[in-house]
């Protein structure tokens, strides 16, 4: 489904994805790992066409996504979940929610606005309060839920357990597989690497904005030396 | 009795040019509170406007009311298209290019319009130009308070869309967070253009409103549009309701300054309001706590 191949992508003169090559079929749970300041928000946003690559593809259905417009990107499907939430915080939790499909799905708006509220049911108690005066963690649940409004073929959530509770990072983790659970594909961006594997099919590993490890979530759990060396556990 | 009556009508003249004034500044908050930009432009965009409601009634005989319904889309597409390829591609998110950009344009249509009209002061005349209707004692002249019942609907109408169409909650969702505004789709180009576009059109309203009472020369927009900006400052900046309430605030003290020191100065008393707010407030009556 996504192919991205290559891919170096940066900020002005400073390049901070030096070659990143990965994929993400249908149906899949991908946990891309790596610590602070590696480039997984970087790799984000430019496959989300907030940013340019400078060289490399990126592949989505098939058709390319390079040069792509952050709002035509939307429009294919492949949805952003931003690190930081990036909700609007000046309008109400249903105006946020409802935005979700200013470009994709609108025609299934209410549909799609009772199903966020199925999986997030203290967004519904809360669909009138300004976003900006949520908790943490329920304004992280508002930015899914954005997202999800948008009938996503491919949810890019990064590091959705950033800054939230311990108790809060495991419903988060739950609300993920369950998210997933009806096929929808989902690019996992985390540093939280324990979880993230135990939910995951298959996990990268980015260093200094290269892949480093690439395979399969069960077998990178198991793989104690590498545990140690490249994500110091 | 007497100084009662004309104390009244001062406040009611005052509210009355207050709303129009609020209309201008409505564009400019919006503008301000979206793009974070201010338009030099402003003015000569008014005068513009009020040059074209001159021009549709003396050449065509268009009364001004009728005018407002094309010069309003007209002035909508002009200033979308203005920022959409013009200040946009020329700006680069630069404060400075703007100010030339809006500067620039700003003496291109002052000049035009002095090469077309001359620096002559004019005005139209319309049937119900001194019409007055008899609001208890008061005597009101009947084209301003159109003027200040369409600036308020207006209001009213733009509040609604910012509020109650998809487009205008993406207006404010860029306002206030435009990373996550183009993660949901939003086109954020296209929003800054119908936001630029809309204050234009507040403008090209504001100019059918004023045209049957006020007179025209090139450089008239200028006036109008300084005292918006005290309104957007005395509002707080980026804020709708404080370009209403401000508006009405500025329109009344603007009134009874005139009638304390005179006609002709009338707006010390709102540089003076000005200074005093920026003093005890300067976030302004609506604005952010900073
Ligand atoms: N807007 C920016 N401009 C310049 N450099 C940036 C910008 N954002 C991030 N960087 C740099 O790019 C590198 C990767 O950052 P980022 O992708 O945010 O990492 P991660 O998400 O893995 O923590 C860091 O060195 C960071 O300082
Ligand atoms: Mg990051």
């Amino acid at each position: 489904m996504l192919e991205v191949h290559d891919l170096r992508s940066g900020y002005g003169e400073v390049q901070v994805l030096r070659g990143i090559s990965l994929d993400v079929d249908s149906g899949e749970i991908v946990t891309v790992l790596g610590a602070n300041g590696v480039g997984k928000t970087t790799l984000n946003n430019t496959l989300s066409g907030l940013i340019h690559p400078t060289s490399g593809s990126i592949r989505f259905d098939g058709a390319s996504l390079v040069g792509t417009p952050p709002s035509a990107v939307v429009a294919a499907g492949l949805i952003h979940v931003p690190e930081g939430r990036k909700i609007f915080p000046n309008m109400s939790v249903r105006d946020n929610l409802e935005l979700g499909s200013y470009r994709r799905a609108k025609a299934r708006r209410s549909a799609n606005l009772e199903r966020a509220f199925a999986i997030f049911p203290r967004l519904r108690d809360r669909s009138r309060q300004l976003a900006g005066t949520l908790s943490g963690g329920e304004q992280q649940m508002l930015a899914i839920g954005r997202g999800l409004m948008a009938e996503p073929r491919l949810l890019i959530l990064d590091e959705p357990s950033l800054g939230l509770s311990p108790l809060l990072v495991e419903e988060m983790f739950q609300l993920i597989t369950r998210i997933a659970s009806d096929g929808l594909a989902v690019m996992l961006v985390e540093q939280n690497v324990v979880q993230s594997l135990d939910i995951a099919h298959r996990a990268y590993v980015i260093e200094n904005g290269m892949i480093t490890i690439a395979g399969a979530a069960a077998d990178l759990k198991s793989d104690r030396r590498l545990m140690e060396t490249y994500l110091g556990l | 009795m007497l100084k009662l009556d004309i104390l009244l009508s001062a406040v009611a003249n005052g509210l009355m040019t207050g709303a129009v004034y609020a209309l201008i500044a409505l564009g400019l908050t919006l503008v301000y509170g979206v793009l974070h930009i201010i338009n030099f432009a402003n003015g000569a965009m008014l005068t513009t406007a009020m040059y074209g409601v001159l021009l549709a009634h003396s050449v065509a005989g268009i009364d001004p009311y009728v005018a407002v319904f094309f010069l309003t889309p007209l002035f909508f597409a002009f200033g979308y298209a203005i920022q959409r390829w013009v200040i946009g591609p020329a700006s680069h998110g630069d404060d400075n290019n703007i100010l030339l950009v809006t500067l620039g344009l700003a003496i291109i249509l002052e000049n035009a319009l002095l090469a077309i009209f001359h620096s002559d002061t004019r005005s139209i005349d319309v049937p119900y130009g001194f019409s007055v209707i008899e609001v208890g004692t008061l005597l009101l002249s009947v084209p301003r308070l159109i003027a200040f019942a369409a600036a308020l609907a207006v209001a009213l109408l733009l509040a609604l869309v910012l509020t109650g169409t998809d487009t205008g909650k993406a207006i404010r969702a860029v306002a206030k967070e435009k990373t996550g505004a183009m993660l949901a789709g939003i086109d954020v180009e296209h929003i800054y253009a119908v936001t630029f576009g809309i204050g234009a059109a507040c403008l090209a309203i504001a100019a059918c409103l004023l045209m049957p009472t006020f007179v025209v020369n090139p450089r008239t927009g200028n006036a109008f549009v300084l005292v918006a900006f005290t309104i957007v400052v005395l509002g707080g900046m980026g804020s709708i309701a404080g370009a209403l309430v401000g508006g009405l605030i500025i329109g009344v003290v603007e009134s009874l300054s005139g009638l304390a020191f005179g006609e002709s100065l009338g707006q010390i008393g709102i540089f003076l309001l000005f200074i005093v707010v920026l003093l005890v407030r300067p976030t302004g009556l609506f604005g952010a706590k900073a």
